[in-house]
Parts: structure tokens; sequence; C-alpha cells
């Protein structure tokens, strides 16, 4: 009996085909990773059909695929019981062979389990574990740069000016026109939905109050934050995470230089100077887009404008939001800072480190402000 | 000693490359034959790297003919050039692997992007090589942050040979090696090299990895190869640069300890 498949596929890869020969079977042509896949479908165990030699004499082309493909079928057949010997092979072939039955992977491998249950279970407790001793950290890491910071207040020459006026620079400075247009187009926005409101009772005027309480109280300031969350935070973890990749931070602790006081001080004091300037900055462009808007949509004048704003309006509302300013900049600060130490030896890291910095300090500057909103309806301000 | 043929596989002429002002090769020639173990050193900055990477096609040259098994590498279609890509493989110092993969899967990533094979045959490939170059079974699923230097040199080497090209091109394998490591990584070069028939375009500063299995040494000094020849050869070369270089302290004490090797 004899029969031969050839390949109609990948014509570049040669011919290639089996031949059964009394109990020998006849293998021919390249025997490559490209072939082997195609030779495995019309594939049926030689040796249960009694045969016990496999003959590479007409194989012109033999890789680590066809290697293995050859010591797979010997070794299923010793499996079961049964001898397959190998013939015919040149003796660079025998040597990569025999490279490769040394390397085969072992029968016993584990098969992809799947989840079960406690699995679950575990990897929900696994990730629990993991955020309650993140919250530990983030503390302890805030403990040390404040303790660094009093350090600081009793040996002023101890602050790096350089670094902290270059960050101020970063931070406040070149954040203005973004933040300055995006209040003023929040201004904008409340001037003209208030009117379309207040209208319908006749009571355009009190637009003024409308845009004073809500872009002092807390638009002004929880916008700005966000904005600086994405602009300065993620740039705090990306450079102090690749600091941290190049082994730089270790290599300034080897020279006795601490990166608290190098790093992390500069960019949280220059984080907490610059945050209330630019949510004073915010409240001013808000209320000069609410007031343009009122008098163009609603024939509000400036001077109109002004007195209801001056006599109407509490200065607590502006003192509020300016209250918030530093406690967010040290939230966006310490957990930028955070973030980037916590980054390991892969680029992966920064990355991922990178935005969970953006998204954790947006929503805990969120939350502060939830606080500070219960805080000061209890305190009645 | 694999048996080697006047064929040659690498044949670069007039190679001129420049960065700027600053030329790093002019006229370069270099045959590379079939078969062999070809060492390529030089001082810093003499372009080995900048040759490597111009052989790949990773850099376009700004003059002379690269071609490899006879093809241009730079005068080729697209198609061309991918066929040719398949038949070699290249390992970046200290491994240049995908950060966000595991071992196996960076080994698998050219099977994957080359050919269409089942998922269960890609693994039990891959893991082979992987066994091949020395890595233990629990390094598999690792991902190359958690491994040492010379296991992401390993690793390197796994997928450069994942697809068992003709040609292998090693940047500096042994560099940042201790000398245990990087005599165990010699000995895997040359065995793979016999087991899978290649030619291996190998970068270094390692004089013992010279001695140990370089068929040929190139020297690249002056802008362009100085010297081809085994290391005899190069004993006799007589410019300042590969006499220092052949003749110093530290060839004399490789040199000694090759010999010794040699006799037991």
């Amino acid at each position: 009996m004899a029969f031969r498949v050839t390949a109609a596929t990948a014509p570049a890869a040669g011919p290639f085909g089996f031949v059964q020969q009394g109990n020998s079977l006849l293998l021919s042509g390249a025997l490559r990773i490209d072939t082997v896949e195609d030779l495995l479908r019309d594939w049926d165990d030689p040796s249960s059909r009694g045969i016990a030699t496999l003959d590479l004499a007409q194989v012109s082309q033999l890789d680590t695929a066809g290697a293995w493909f050859v010591v797979d079928q010997e070794q299923h057949a010793s499996r079961h019981g049964r001898v397959l010997t190998i013939t015919g092979a040149t003796p660079a072939q025998a040597q990569l062979i025999e490279t490769v039955r040394h390397n085969m992977p072992p029968h016993d491998m584990a098969l992809t389990r799947h989840l079960s249950l406690l699995d679950r279970l575990e990897a929900f407790g696994r990730k629990t574990m993991r955020g309650a001793r993140m919250t530990v950290e983030l503390l302890s890491f805030l403990g040390q740069v404040m303790i660094t910071l009093g350090g600081i207040v009793v040996h002023p020459r101890r602050l790096r000016l350089t670094s902290l006026v270059h960050h101020c620079q970063e931070i406040g400075l070149n954040a203005v026109p973004i933040v300055a247009l995006m209040a003023f187009l929040i201004g904008v926005v409340l001037a003209f939905q208030g009117a379309a409101q207040l209208r319908q009772f006749g009571a355009e005027v009190f637009v003024v109050d409308l845009i004073a309480i809500s872009v002092l109280r807390e638009l002004g300031i929880l916008l700005t934050a966000i904005i600086v969350a994405g602009r300065s935070g993620s740039a705090f973890t990306a450079a102090i995470g690749s600091m941290k990749m190049r082994e730089e931070i270790d290599a300034m602790r080897t020279l006795g230089l601490d990166p608290v006081t190098i790093l992390v001080v500069p960019r949280v004091l220059a984080l907490m100077l610059m945050l209330p300037a630019l949510g004073f900055i915010a409240d001013i462009s808000g209320l000069l887009g609410g007031a343009l808007m009122s008098w163009i949509e609603l024939g509000v004048s400036p001077a109109v404008f002004q007195s209801r704003l001056v006599g109407n309006t509490d200065v607590w509302h502006f003192g509020v939001g300016m209250i918030k300013a530093p406690f967010f900049a040290l939230i966006i600060g310490i957990i930028g800072c955070y973030q980037g130490m916590m980054v390991g030896g892969n680029a992966e890291s920064l990355g991922r480190l990178t935005s969970a910095s953006v998204v954790l300090s947006i929503f805990m500057v969120i939350v502060m402000d939830a606080m500070f909103s219960i805080f000061f309806s209890v305190v009645g301000v | 000693m694999m048996e080697q043929s006047d064929d040659i596989i690498i044949k670069v002429r007039d190679l001129v490359t420049r960065f700027g002002t600053h030329t790093v090769h002019d006229g370069l020639d270099l045959d590379v034959r079939r078969g062999e173990i070809i060492g390529v050193v030089g001082g810093s900055g003499t372009g080995k790297s900048v040759l490597l990477r111009a052989i790949v096609g990773l850099l376009k040259p700004d003059a002379g003919r690269i071609e490899v098994f006879g093809k241009s590498v730079r005068d080729t279609s697209e198609q061309e050039y991918r066929q040719l890509r398949r038949r070699w493989g290249v390992m970046f110092q200290d491994g240049a692997l995908f950060s966000s993969l595991s071992v196996r899967q960076n080994v698998e990533a050219p099977m994957r992007e080359q050919l269409q094979l089942d998922a269960p045959l890609r693994e039990t490939l891959a893991g082979i090589k992987v066994r091949m170059v020395g890595l233990p079974e629990d390094a598999m699923a690792k991902y190359p942050s958690e491994l040492s230097g010379g296991m992401r040199k390993r690793a390197g080497f796994a997928r450069a040979i994942a697809l068992d090209p003709e040609i292998v091109f090693l940047d500096e394998p042994t560099a940042g090696l201790d000398p245990i490591g990087a005599a165990d990584f010699d000995i895997l070069i040359k065995q793979l090299q016999a087991a899978l028939g290649l030619t291996v375009f190998f970068v270094t500063h390692d004089l013992d990895s010279l001695h140990a299995i370089c068929d040929r040494v190139a020297v690249l000094a002056d802008r362009k190869v100085l010297a081809v020849g085994t290391m005899q050869d190069m004993l006799q070369v007589d410019h300042p640069w590969v006499h220092e270089y052949f003749h110093g302290p530290r060839a004399r004490a490789a040199g000694v300890a090759a010999r010794q090797t040699g006799e037991s």
C-alpha cells in the first residue's frame, strides 16, 4: 500500500510528502516551520498502523519545527509502548534532532486552568489588600514630605530655590493661558444657561449672583485643579518615573542626596504656591466671561454687574475657593510624585502609573471638594 | 567546526555612512561566508553597531552596496525585503525584548507575524527555543523586567532564532555578563550555530569570545575593515591599534586561557 500527500499551499516551501514502504514511512521534501502544520493536517499516527521506522533520507530541509515533529512522533509512539526509530538523517540533521530532543516540553505540562470562583475571590482580595497598602504608603509618603517641609522651615537654606522657581514657571506661568481661557468659557456658558432660565422669572439680574457664587466658590478652583492635575501631575510622574527607571534616584541616595528634598519638595511647594494664583486668575477670567455674556445676552451693563457683584456677593465665597486651593495642590503634588517613585524597571509601568496618577489625583480632588462642601456648610460659611 | 564554503552570504562593498559631518565608514568592504562565525571588533565609535544596522537595513548608508543572499538590502521591494528579513535574526544589546510580553510571547512574536500557526503548535515551538538557549522552565511566563541581564540576553537570542534563520546578527552578546556567564553564552552560540547551521555575525569587545568561537575576525579601524582573518592572522597585522588590541595584557591573558583549554 502506498499513498502520497502533497501540500497545495505555500509553493515557496517546496513539496513534501510521505510514502509508506513496508513497515517504514519515507518522508521527503522540506520539513520546516511553514510546512509542518500542513503535514499535521494530513497526518495519522504511524505507529498505530504498525510503522516502526521514520526514514528521513529524502528530507531536503529540516529545521527546529521539523525536528520537533519527528521527535514528537517518536515520543508519542513510546508513550503507547511502541517503538518508532528515526533513520536516514544527515549528521547535521541528527544533531539538530538531538538538540531538540533535549529541549522537548515536559508531558505533564499543566493545561491552562479556568478561573474558578475561588480564584476570582482571591484576585479580589489581593486587589483590596493592594489598595489598602497603597493608601498606607501614600500617607507615609505624605508624612515624609511634611517632615522634610518642616525641616526646610527650620533650615531654609536646604530649599532648592532654583528648582522651585523653575517649577513655578512650569506649573504656574505656562499654565496661565489655558486656565484663563477655560475659566472665561465657563463664565460664558454659565451666563448663557443662567439667562435662559432666569428670564422666565424676569430675574435676569440674579445671573450675577449665579456666576459669582459658582465660579468663585466651586468651578474656578475645581476646574483649575483638574487641568493642573492633567498637566503637571502627569509630568511629575513621568519625570520622576523616568529618573527612577534610569536609577538616577538610587544614584542620588548613594551620593547622600535626599530625593524628597531635591525632587518632591520643590514640585509640591511650587504647586501649592501656584495653584491659588492660577485659581485667582481663573476666578477673574470667569467673572469677565460671565460679565461679557450678561451684557450681550441680558443687557446687564458692566456697571450694574460690578455693583451687584460687590454689594451682594459675600467675600467668603471667594475665600472658600482660595482656602481649598493649597489642599488640592498638595493632593496633586503628593500623588504625582508618589506614583513616579513607584515606577519599576520597565517602560510599561511608567505609562500605567502616569495615567493612574492623573485619574487618582482628579478623583481625590473631587472627594476633597465634597468634604469641604460638607465642612463649610456645617460651619455655616 | 562547521563545514565552510566560499559561498559569500553577506557582501558589503564601498560602504559610506555619515552622521552629519562625521564619517563613520568610508569605502568599507566585507565578505561573510556561509556557515562561519565572524567576529567584528574595533574601538568605541568605529561603527561596529552601525555596520550591523546598515546590513539589516535599519539604517540607510550614504553610498555603497550591501547584498545579503545575493540580494541588495536597500534596492528591493517591500515584499522582497520582508522575505529577506525572515532569513535572518537580530539580537540587540541587552536583548531589546518587548517589555509588555512574557519571554515565551516574545519568542512567539516573530512566528505570529510571519506565519499562520495554531496557538498550541506555536507555543510548543517557542518553548523549545526558550529551552534551547538554556532558560529554565519558569522563565517562560516571566516578563523581561523580572529577568537578570544574562537571562534577558538569552531570551533575546531565543527570539532571534525563533524562525530558524540562516544568519544571526549579535550585537555585543556577552557585554555586561560575568566571565562564567559570558563563557556559557559563547558555548551556547557555538552549539546552536552547529545544530541549526547558522552563520553568525558577531559584534564584540570580548577577546575571550573571539578566541573561543570565532572562525574569522574583522577589525574595524580608520573607517574601514582593516584586516580580516583568523586570530593567528591578526597577530601578524602591523597596525598600531590592531597590534595593541591583540598584544595587550588582556589579549595575552585571553590567549593563554584559550591555549590551555585547547590543550586539555
